[in-house]
């Protein structure tokens, strides 16, 4: 099916990773802008239909951050850009998600390499507990078969580090283990490990909800400087987070107790933030219910 | 709002109506004490008065359940009068737990240590009438099947766990093997060692003898123990790592054999070790299906071999005469078995030490 082949072919390989290594450090990147089209997205948990009927673009190289209160959907939602909802037992999705034009979900389609160009960083800061700091970095490179020269992992271990605020904190400890780092430094690893792989969007599941403020800060500055090359999703319950960071916002409601989540409005964060459209939103943000 | 609170106390004399913290106790050490009182009284009646062991034994021990707690009662009151009495009801089990485990210890290394010279691990029974003769024949049996038996299940076990945790869910396949690892758990050894003997007879004629015969038993009974004991291990692997890996778009086998496992890898050599200490000290299945011999064989496939268990069980059941060179040689051989099975779980935790996921350090 040509879909794969598509998403095949732009899986960056080891030369072009190699080289990008380098081109990364330039302001302006030869990256290939990568958006997201959402047409009328059914998700369901077996018999529970979870989310229902978003339809939404996703800007390239921006930032979007998804807010709502809790349960309406927005963690399912982001699952389903990158085919990791389907990892829970009965799930399914119905609708089409198109990705640069390229049918997320036609027939074909191997998640596997769909999640190689859309990352995703948890909640909870997951690294692996018997890899070391490197490793862990290293891991989804490694893991997905290919044998790094000594000096390619370092560099490309020191360009995510880098990348991820995280290097000064770990340069001299990177064969310790990824357990033993406080929890903001363990998400910004996670963070690391991420975009080691290149991917060209980035989806983040309220990766500050754990984190102290300066922590927190670190990584807002870092989503700021990483959308030059990505684009990123960002789910936050944060109001002020998701002002600061994202140019588009999206507020996902419940319609009402037991019924599917909802997109109830989206749009630039300055015009959702000063005059949205729907009431709900509005109280949503003013904190007057949710 | 003071009208509708009327008891609520002024802010300046609360202190004077906190209840105290205190409450009169027994002496720190009481309940030592009680167990010295029971230990005195005991040895007291005992050998004092020639009552038996074991009455005397009781009433030590009925003046302390019940002496205790009386006393804590008057002075400490009822919770902790409680306390007191489940600690001695505890304490009790527990040492009455360990009578049977010590006397074993103690048994087999009394009767097997005197055996235990250069020798008895050097040389076979091989011409050997009344003294001298040793067990280097059986241990090498035990160490061959054994390790074919690990050979046989454990791959087979580990491929099943991961099946039931990683791939099987909650479908009737996966509900189906699980129901029959835990009917194969129960079946009795003997069961186990006549099925293979079957088996074998089938393909070599009655009457067969061989350590592979014996080895397919013991995977009938180790199997299931694997399976279990790793199904256990690999589902405490939390689903995030498996998250995190799917999510950097590593394939699920590979997330399996580079993440899943090395996390799950101390629970499994553990699991395994001891599954490995259960069936090598088996007996009914090796007489079976491998018999005993004087001599050493080697050859897995190719007629009697003697172990440890079985070696154990003819030189007690036919010891020849004089019967007592036989009957030692067979604690000895208990006591090399039971230490084979120590260092076995020596080396797991070792293992589990040296291999579990190394977090703050
Ligand atoms: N594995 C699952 N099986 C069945 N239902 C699920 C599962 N995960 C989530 N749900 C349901 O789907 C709905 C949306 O859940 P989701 O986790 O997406 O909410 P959320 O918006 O991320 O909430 P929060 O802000 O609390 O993280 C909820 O009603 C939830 O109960
Ligand atoms: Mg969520």
């Amino acid at each position: 099916m040509s879909m794969r082949s598509v998403l095949r072919d732009s899986v960056p390989t080891t030369a072009a990773r190699t080289t990008s290594a380098t081109a990364a450090d330039g302001p302006a990147s030869r990256r290939p802008a990568i958006g997201i089209d959402v047409e009328d997205l059914d998700i369901y948990y077996g018999d529970v239909h979870a989310v229902r009927g978003i339809t939404l673009a996703i800007q390239a190289q921006s930032v979007t951050s998804i807010i709502g209160p809790s349960g309406c959907g927005k963690s399912t939602f982001l699952r389903s850009l990158n085919r990791m909802h389907e990892v829970a037992p009965g799930a399914r999705v119905e609708g089409t998600v198109r990705v640069d034009g390229r049918d997320l979900y036609a027939p074909g389609v191997d998640p596997v390499l769909v999640r190689r160009e859309i990352g995703m960083v948890f909640q909870r800061p997951n690294p692996f507990p018997t890899m070391s700091i490197k490793d862990n970095v290293l891991a989804g490179v490694r893991l997905n078969g290919t044998r790094l020269k000594k000096d390619e992992a370092d560099t490309i271990a020191e360009r995510s580090l880098r990348g991820a605020n995280l290097w000064d904190e770990v340069k001299d400890r990177l064969n310790r283990p990824g357990a033993g780092l406080s929890g903001g430094q363990q998400q910004r690893l996670c963070i690391a490990r991420a975009i080691a792989v290149e991917p060209q969007v980035l989806l983040m599941d309220e990766p500050c909800s754990a984190l102290d403020p300066i922590s927190t800060s670190a990584i807002e500055d870092l989503i700021g400087q990483l959308k030059d090359e990505y684009t990123i999703v960002i789910v936050t319950h944060n109001m002020q987070q998701a002002a600061r960071v994202s140019d588009e916002t999206a507020f996902f409601n419940l319609a009402g107790v037991g019924e599917p989540g909802q997109l109830i409005e989206s749009g630039p964060t300055t015009k959702i933030f000063s005059n949205p459209d729907n009431p709900s939103t509005e109280a949503y943000i003013t904190g007057r219910f949710g | 709002m003071s009208t509708t609170a009327p008891p609520a106390p002024k802010r300046d004399d609360a202190p004077a109506q906190l209840r105290s913290w205190h409450h009169p106790q027994l002496p720190r050490r009481s309940g030592l004490a009680a167990l010295v009182i029971a230990v005195v009284l005991t040895s007291a009646l005992h050998a004092g008065i020639g009552l038996a062991l074991v009455p005397a034994i009781l009433a030590g021990w009925a003046v302390v359940v019940i002496g205790l707690p009386v006393l804590s009662y008057a002075v400490e009151g009822r919770r902790k009068a409680f306390d007191r009495l489940i600690t001695v009801i505890v304490s009790s089990a527990f040492a009455l737990a360990m009578i049977p485990l010590v006397s074993i210890l103690w048994t087999v290394l009394k009767n097997g240590l005197p055996v235990l010279t250069p020798e008895f691990f050097s040389y076979s029974m091989r011409n050997v009438v009344g003294e001298g003769g040793g067990i280097y024949h059986a241990i090498w049996g035990t160490v061959l099947i054994t390790a074919a038996t690990a050979v046989m299940s454990v791959p087979l076990g580990l491929l099943t766990a991961i099946y039931l945790v990683e791939y099987g869910g909650d479908g009737r396949l996966a509900k189906t093997i699980r129901f029959l690892v835990d009917v194969m758990t129960g079946i009795p050894s003997i069961v186990a060692g006549l099925f293979a003997y079957a088996l074998f007879v089938v393909f070599f004629g009655p009457g067969v003898r061989m350590g592979i015969a014996g080895a397919v038993a013991l995977t009938v009974l180790m199997t299931p123990v694997v399976v279990r004991s790793s199904e256990e291990m690999l589902q405490l692997v939390p689903n995030e790592l498996r998250e995190a890996a799917y999510a950097l778009g590593v394939p699920r086998w590979r997330t399996i054999v580079k993440v899943v496992l090395p996390t799950a890898m101390a629970g499994l050599v553990t699991g395994i070790t001891l599954a490995v200490a259960r069936v090598i000290g088996e007996t009914a299945p090796l007489l079976i299906t491998v018999g005993i011999t004087d001599s050493t064989n080697f050859n897995l496939f190719d007629g009697r071999m003697a172990t440890l268990p079985v070696f154990t069980y003819s030189s007690i059941m036919s010891p020849g005469v004089p019967p007592e060179p036989s009957i030692a040689r067979a604690w000895g051989a208990a006591l090399v078995l039971m230490l084979i099975v120590m260092v076995l779980n020596l080396v797991a935790r070792l293992v589990t030490y040296f291999f579990s996921p190394k977090d703050k350090r």
